[in-house]
């Protein structure tokens, strides 16, 4: 007899699940912060080159389309920005093709805020708060530390400006991998997940500040302060070793944005990677004006088996992948 | 032979690696924040039996092993080689070397169904079943009365191998014994 029927989370665990989903909604209404509910569909997908969307053929109005499966709910949110929404959070159902394993899961639960008018430290401030009131209890002190001084004290060298042989003798020296071939961006991803990330947030939450701006995704750029080299207005927090949110000083400039996806689908090609449509009524929110401000996605699943100290997203999830 | 993509490594899935074939053990997506994926594998090598980790980019992929496992019957050893029988019907017949016969030697029983591995049609190494019964050939006189916990004694098994054993076990008696941990189980 198969027990794969069965949840993959006790239902103790989706009790506790059911709790701290409630405090999150607790911690926005407190704060006059909207729910909201948007589409998982979207004619347009997340053109980033290292996420793969799932896409499906639907009859609609228009006829048989082809329609996105969001990786986030952002570009549906900053539309709502941009019609003068305000605050606005989402406990959000996002899927990414491929993404299999301890802390991944083909389709999870994204919560998604934006805020504007907020400065991004302000913002980091604010995600520290949620994940307290979530966990209802001190993860411990809350560091800032720089993408730059991180590499430079744990791997010993500058990720901006060392070249790229130099990335790639570090990266192939403390992961095993061939990357002769690799271009800068691989060679610090390769490094920050095995040599910088494990080591993050051990003694309570650690926030990561000033990507190169390479890795800006849809986050302002703005003027390293040491030497003025460019970087991504963009942090990620740290705990116990997991990413757990990706905040944006975010782009509000239509034609950069549109730039930016013509450049990511550039990349998805040279990848061998195919093309995924960019959201064109996303580029027509921009361009009629969406309020400055920041936003963060917080991985919900990630906090929640934290929280509850699982060992894998599986075990917080009714029915993870595998069992579904 | 097929090749794989990191996405389809999964658990027993069998590959060339650095020349020699692997059995893939676990695979763990990792990926920072943004960016590059990457697959953190762990592999068995099926010649040595060393655990090997690597790191693979997304999207890397390796040549699959033509690697074979088949139950065969242990037939006997002529010294060099040892010989074991497929037991589908064919009564093919394959000799094992030394280095794949390895630490196994010592739970070889005659019409006892082993693993073999089959490498390019060359058996590379040999794994036991879990539980086997063997005869105690040594082990000092057996405590009479004595059938309660506590105490242990060294006993030599006819496979050659030594094992624990409770006090009041004597020389001729068929024990069960687990191969993984070589623990005595019970009294056949």
């Amino acid at each position: 007899m198969t027990t794969d029927w069965q949840p993959s989370a006790s239902i103790e665990t989706l009790r506790e699940r059911a709790r701290l989903l409630a405090r999150v909604r607790a911690f926005f209404a407190e704060r006059d912060v909207l729910e909201v509910e948007t589409p998982v569909l979207g004619h347009g997908g997340s053109t980033d080159p290292h996420l793969a969307s799932l896409s499906l053929k639907a009859t609609t109005q228009g006829g048989c389309e082809r329609l996105w499966l969001q990786t986030s709910p952002e570009f549906h949110m900053k539309r709502l920005l941009a019609a003068g929404s305000g605050p606005i959070f989402q406990l959000a159902r996002s899927f990414r093709d491929g993404e299999v394993g301890r802390r991944h899961n083909l389709e999870f639960t994204m919560l998604e805020w934006y805020r504007p008018g907020f400065s991004l430290s302000v913002l980091i401030d604010e995600t520290q708060a949620l994940i307290r009131h979530v966990l209802g209890r001190d993860p411990g002190p809350c560091r800032q530390r720089r993408y730059r001084e991180l590499f430079r004290t744990q791997v010993g060298l500058d990720p901006f400006t060392a070249s790229l042989a130099t990335l790639c003798q570090a990266a192939e020296r403390e992961t095993g991998m061939d990357l002769h071939d690799a271009e800068r961006d691989a060679c610090l991803d390769a490094l920050m997940a095995f040599v910088i990330e494990p080591h993050l947030g051990q003694e309570g939450l650690e926030v990561v500040v000033d990507y190169p701006a390479s890795q800006a995704a849809l986050a302002r750029r703005h003027p390293d302060p040491e030497d003025g080299a460019e970087v991504a207005a963009r942090f990620e927090v740290y705990w116990q070793g997991v990413e757990l949110a990706n905040g944006y000083d975010e782009l509000t400039d239509a034609e950069e944005q549109a730039a930016r996806f013509v450049e990511d689908n550039r990349e998805r090609r040279r990848l061998e990677r195919s093309e995924v449509d960019a959201d064109a009524r996303l580029l027509a929110a921009l361009t009629a004006g969406m309020p400055s401000g920041s936003g963060v996605a917080l991985g919900m699943d990630r906090l929640i088996q934290l929280a509850l100290g699982k060992t894998s997203v599986a075990e917080v999830m009714a029915f993870a992948t595998p069992r579904c | 032979m097929a090749t794989y993509s990191t996405n389809e490594f999964k658990g027993g899935l069998k590959v060339m690696l650095d020349g020699d074939p692997c059995s893939i053990l676990e695979n763990e997506f990792v990926k920072p924040g943004k960016g590059q994926a990457f697959s953190r594998v762990k592999l068995r090598n099926l010649i040595t039996g060393r655990v090997w980790d690597r790191t693979f980019k997304s999207g890397e992929s390796l040549e699959g092993a033509d690697v074979l496992e088949l139950d065969m019957e242990y037939l006997y050893s002529d010294g060099d080689m040892w010989h074991f029988m497929r037991t589908d019907g064919s009564f093919e017949q394959y000799a094992v070397d030394k280095k794949a016969i390895g630490d196994v030697e010592k739970w070889l029983k005659e019409q006892v169904v082993y693993t073999v591995t089959l490498w390019n049609d060359n058996a590379i190494a040999v794994s036991p079943p879990n539980f086997i019964e063997l005869e105690v050939v040594e082990t000092d006189p057996g405590l009479k009365g004595d059938t309660a916990q506590g105490g242990s004694k060294p006993a030599t098994l006819s496979s050659g191998a030594v094992v624990r054993v409770p006090l009041f076990i004597n020389e001729g008696e068929v024990l069960k014994v687990d191969t993984r941990n070589g623990e005595y189980v019970s009294r056949a």
